[in-house]
């Protein structure tokens, strides 16, 4: 109640604070939304269980709507209406005055119920309502659990983004991080963490004092590789299992690996070896546990990522002058062809992360001595700078291609921050203490 | 605290400044390479100026030996005129005592992506490890380690933070 009305209070500045601040390790500020972002309304959902209710929202276990509604916000895409401006509580399309919604400038009205089941179980049912033409878009009945409220609300976001934009939302969806804070003794400690896309639900699944660098997340979202750097053996792959906990290093003997990459069927590590003399880029076969060499030369060659179709790999090389991305085919028996350079605006081009759909890649690139994300249109050859800060690193797409995370600084701290593609829409999300830094975003659950 | 810290950095900052009469010259041959943005032209200019006071102290074995930390310009794996004549010593140390091991520590500033500043870090290491190769070191005495960005010597996101943590640690162990 005390942090709905803080956000009631500024209604009109794109700004807010998630609901429940104590379990949310992230807070995320929309920096910029579209100008043209669609009006709609998320009514709360009706509770049509028994219990104290909660001011003017139900007392179901999760504001599902609330979460939804910021879902949409934060995607850049959809303007919600503050509760306080809501011209009615329907939580069934049979409730609406539709005329009423449209004074209101609104295009499209979601209303739901949440009951909960004998059974302890509970049934969320929402409905997408179109104003003008006065009929639903799409209606669901979903079954949940308590501890599933919250992703059953991501659902539906993506359910609702799907249905108004054309593709797939990616709010039901994961990001790791790594975090750094100082201990009592001053010294760093790095975690890897896991959390929903909106910075719920964090889970620390390592804790080190050595650097952790470079998570990357299995196609199936079960595994993490990442790199740590020890004092005693220097940078080597590591592979995480989510649910357990356990990990495992990569490779039958210790030796120099660093920037792993998965590839599109889950069954290799495109990653860099340091053992012949310089960084190289191998792919590594987890069943076989065989490295299959890609480049050769004595320039460094690192930060592989895969095209979505498997058919060849993307990596930083500075075999010209200063880092530039290269483009080299895949065969199964290893490289085919010779690599060819992708990037020639700017002396710095760096760590590519390939969109879904295989058009773009973004990159850091460094512009009047600021490093910047930046996008490459594969067809064009087009290159669009998307931000604006001096230090921003480590983009990665979201599987739905329409935001890129990345580390950034804001006031001396590590924080990550997400763009939209056309670099219309960018929100921050900012870590209660210390730094956070190299973002993934995951793929789509399945 | 804070200000504590930072009176620790500048003193630590001063002691280098008196221990090498021309890394004021050294400081502000890179910061302005770096306004150029192009670091990599600038290798050459940067420790031109060591020359004389290195050669004053080459005679002076246990001076040169007594610094341990090689700095190397923006985006280079060059190692200076200077750094040689520390480096010819640790290498002497070390060919003729072959129980003693090194470790060659690779740092890169924290500029740039951080596999990239590993890869730099791994290259500047090797470029000592190979200077030191070449002088009678056996491979078996050397390991290179690099911790990219991940470790920097100095706190700050300006060239006088960057120029430190641009470096090779030389760390001794064994005996």
């Amino acid at each position: 109640m005390h942090i709905l009305s803080r956000y009631l209070a500024i209604p009109f500045v794109l700004f807010f604070i998630l609901l429940r601040p104590v379990s949310a390790a992230l807070t995320i500020d929309i920096t910029q939304g579209v100008d043209d972002a669609l009006p709609i309304a998320v009514v709360p959902f009706k509770w049509a269980g028994s219990g104290p209710t909660r001011g003017s929202t139900t007392a179901a276990p999760e504001n599902v709507a609330s979460i939804v509604a910021s879902d949409l916000r934060r995607s850049g895409r959809f303007a919600p209406v503050p509760d306080k401006n809501l011209v009615g509580r329907p939580s069934h399309g049979s409730q609406v005055n539709y005329t009423a919604w449209r004074a209101l400038g609104i295009d499209n009205l979601v209303v739901g119920h949440i009951a909960p089941l004998v059974d302890g179980t509970y049934e969320v049912q929402f409905q997408l309502l179109d104003m003008y033409k006065a009929e639903q878009i799409i209606g669901y009945k979903i079954r949940s659990r308590r501890a599933n409220l919250r992703r059953t609300a991501h659902q539906i976001s993506d359910l609702i983004y799907k249905a108004l934009m054309g593709v797939q939302g990616a709010f039901d969806t994961n990001v790791c991080y790594v975090t750094v804070t100082k201990n009592r003794q001053q010294q760093n400690v790095y975690r890897l963490a896991i959390a929903d896309s909106d910075g719920y639900n964090e889970k620390i699944i390592l804790e080190t004092q050595s650097p952790i660098l470079s998570p990357s997340w299995s196609p199936n979202g079960l595994q993490l590789a990442y790199v740590k750097i020890s004092s005693r053996y220097g940078a080597e792959i590591y592979i995480q299992s989510i649910l357990t906990g356990q990990a495992k290093r990569i490779g039958v003997t210790r030796r120099k690996s660093s920037a792993p990459a998965w590839s599109p069927d889950g069954k290799k590590l495109a990653l860099t070896l340091y053992k012949d003399g310089n960084a190289e880029i191998y792919i590594h076969d987890l069943k076989t546990q065989k490295s299959q060499r890609i480049t050769r030369n004595s320039a460094a060659d690192t930060e592989p990522a895969w095209l979505p179709d498997g058919s060849a790999i993307i990596f930083t090389s500075d075999r010209g002058t200063g880092p530039q991305l290269y483009q080299v085919s895949i065969a199964s028996h290893g490289a085919s062809g010779r690599p060819q350079r992708l990037t020639f605006e700017g002396k710095y081009n760096a760590r590519a992360s390939i969109s879904p759909d295989g058009k773009f890649i973004a990159m850091v690139h460094r512009i009047e001595g600021s490093y910047r994300i930046a996008v490459l249109e594969r067809s064009t050859g087009y290159l669009r700078v998307l931000t604006e800060s001096r230090l921003d690193e480590s983009p990665s797409f979201a599987p739905n291609g329409s935001m890129i995370i990345y580390a950034t600084e804001y006031r001396n701290r590590g924080v990550l921050a997400a763009v939209s593609v056309d670099g219309r829409a960018r929100q921050r999300l900012q870590l209660n203490r210390g730094d956070v830094r190299e973002p993934a975003w995951s793929f789509f659950k399945q | 605290m804070k200000k504590q810290l930072s009176l620790v950095l500048l003193a630590s900052v001063f002691g280098l400044m008196v221990g090498c009469s021309s890394t004021t010259k050294q400081d502000d041959s890179t910061s302005s390479a770096d306004g150029t943005v192009s670091g990599a032209d600038s290798t050459k200019g940067a420790n031109v100026g060591d020359a004389g006071s290195a050669s004053k102290l080459a005679g002076d074995q246990a001076d040169a030996l007594s610094k341990r930390v090689i700095y190397f310009d923006f985006d280079s794996s060059d190692v200076t005129s200077e750094a040689r004549d520390i480096i010819s010593a640790h290498a002497q140390n070390l060919s003729q005592n072959t129980g003693l091991s090194i470790v060659l520590e690779g740092h890169a500033d924290e500029r740039g992506t951080r596999e990239y500043n590993v890869a730099l870090g791994d290259r500047r290491a090797k470029a000592v490890k190979q200077l030191l190769v070449v002088q009678g070191v056996q491979s078996s005495q050397i390991q290179v380690i690099s911790f990219g960005e991940e470790r920097p010597a100095a706190v700050g996101h300006d060239e006088s933070a960057w120029s430190l943590n641009r470096r090779v640690e030389l760390l001794y162990s064994g005996s």
